[in-house]
């Protein structure tokens, strides 16, 4: 089948602003977004510019605004987006060149909340044992790749961008409930700060967007919860 | 996410009116003429139906309100097919207290 693809090209050397440009490709139905990209990238205009790698869902190299809503460009299927697709950058970040924008503000959030396992106590003789149940408890923010989609389709953090995000939440989640991790007061204080969790409005616009289906706003409604009970 | 922009949108209207009301209010100090002299305004059918807006953006916010209390405290209502749930029982229950009400205020503007 032929869609056409409106692109939100930016070219930094000689765009002062963004513009829409139209291609028509010949992809089909099962096809996802991203063949479309790449047909277009590698028979009709090399200089068209994202970013990819895996192309199965895990690296989270290619979240981006299709027809709207963030999603990954390899997950997405041409039949479920019709013959129309609008292709834009992620918003709230700089954008570098094309579908590209500068993730530096969203790795140095996920850095602040140290998503590590935080434990001084002397190592055991063998593994640090956790139940199934311990490990259930933060199960579903195992899953995050960092794709960005969720932070880039939150109001809050369009409205400020030093809001941390819902995906470093998501991945300080992962180590506050863990059992075995000992680092929640290092994580307190900036969860706790002004651009930490209670920027958070549930909006939900992350939970929509995460393409591994975490449910990101409940996460952040129980670091707020731990927030709220925690004895530090 | 409609959810909460509508939140939003009726917090920012009840607020408004809040700031009109309390400076009517104030009126009174200038004596009983200059308050009458004002309240007649609010009489005109235009402010009466900013009235029955103004019974809707409270009912609205107030039983959303309800939604984002229970997001907030009890957590099966953070998960996002939850959550939407909620909305549509906020949205049922809106109306059904709203269609009556805002019937009779604008049956009562009308005769």
């Amino acid at each position: 089948m032929k869609v056409e693809l409106f692109i939100r090209r930016f070219n930094p050397e000689t765009d002062t602003k963004s513009r829409m440009v139209r291609y028509e490709v010949e992809v089909e139905p099962t096809d996802r977004l991203l063949d479309a990209l790449n047909a277009i990238k590698w028979y009709q205009d090399g200089t068209l510019t994202f970013r990819k790698s895996c192309a199965h869902g895990i690296c989270g190299s290619d979240a981006m605004l299709i027809n709207g809503v963030n999603r990954l460009a390899c997950k997405v299927l041409i039949k479920d987006l019709g013959d129309r697709i609008t292709v834009e950058p992620l918003r709230g970040f700089r954008v570098i060149k094309d579908l590209v924008v500068d993730m530096e503000p969203f790795f140095a959030a996920y850095r602040s909340v140290k998503p590590y396992l935080i434990n001084d106590e002397p190592a055991p003789r063998t593994e640090r044992r956790q139940s199934p149940e311990e490990r259930e408890r933060f199960d579903d923010t195992t899953k995050c790749i960092l794709c960005a989609a969720c932070t880039t389709s939150c109001p809050s953090f369009w409205a400020n961008e030093d809001y941390i995000g819902p995906a470093a939440i998501v991945n300080a989640h992962r180590f506050l409930f863990d059992s075995r991790d000992r680092g929640a007061a290092e994580r307190v204080d900036i969860l706790n700060s002004k651009f930490g969790v209670w920027r958070c409005r549930t909006i939900f616009n992350c939970a929509d967007a995460c393409p591994r289906g975490i449910e990101v706003t409940r996460a952040i409604q129980d670091v707020k919860r731990f927030l709220l009970n925690a004895r530090i | 996410m409609w959810a909460w922009i509508l939140h939003r949108v009726t917090g920012v209207g009840v607020m408004i009116f809040i700031v009109i009301h309390i400076l009517d209010t104030w009126l009174i100090g200038f004596g009983p003429e200059v308050y009458d002299t004002v309240m007649n305004i609010y009489r005109h059918p235009i402010f009466r139906l900013g009235e029955v807006a103004l019974v809707g953006a409270l009912l609205f916010h107030a039983l959303n309100g309800l939604r984002v209390i229970l997001i907030d405290f009890w957590p099966e209502a953070g998960l996002f097919q939850k959550q939407r749930q909620l909305f549509q029982v906020v949205v049922v229950l809106f109306f059904i207290l709203y269609v009556p009400v805002a019937g009779y205020m604008i049956w009562d503007i009308i005769y």
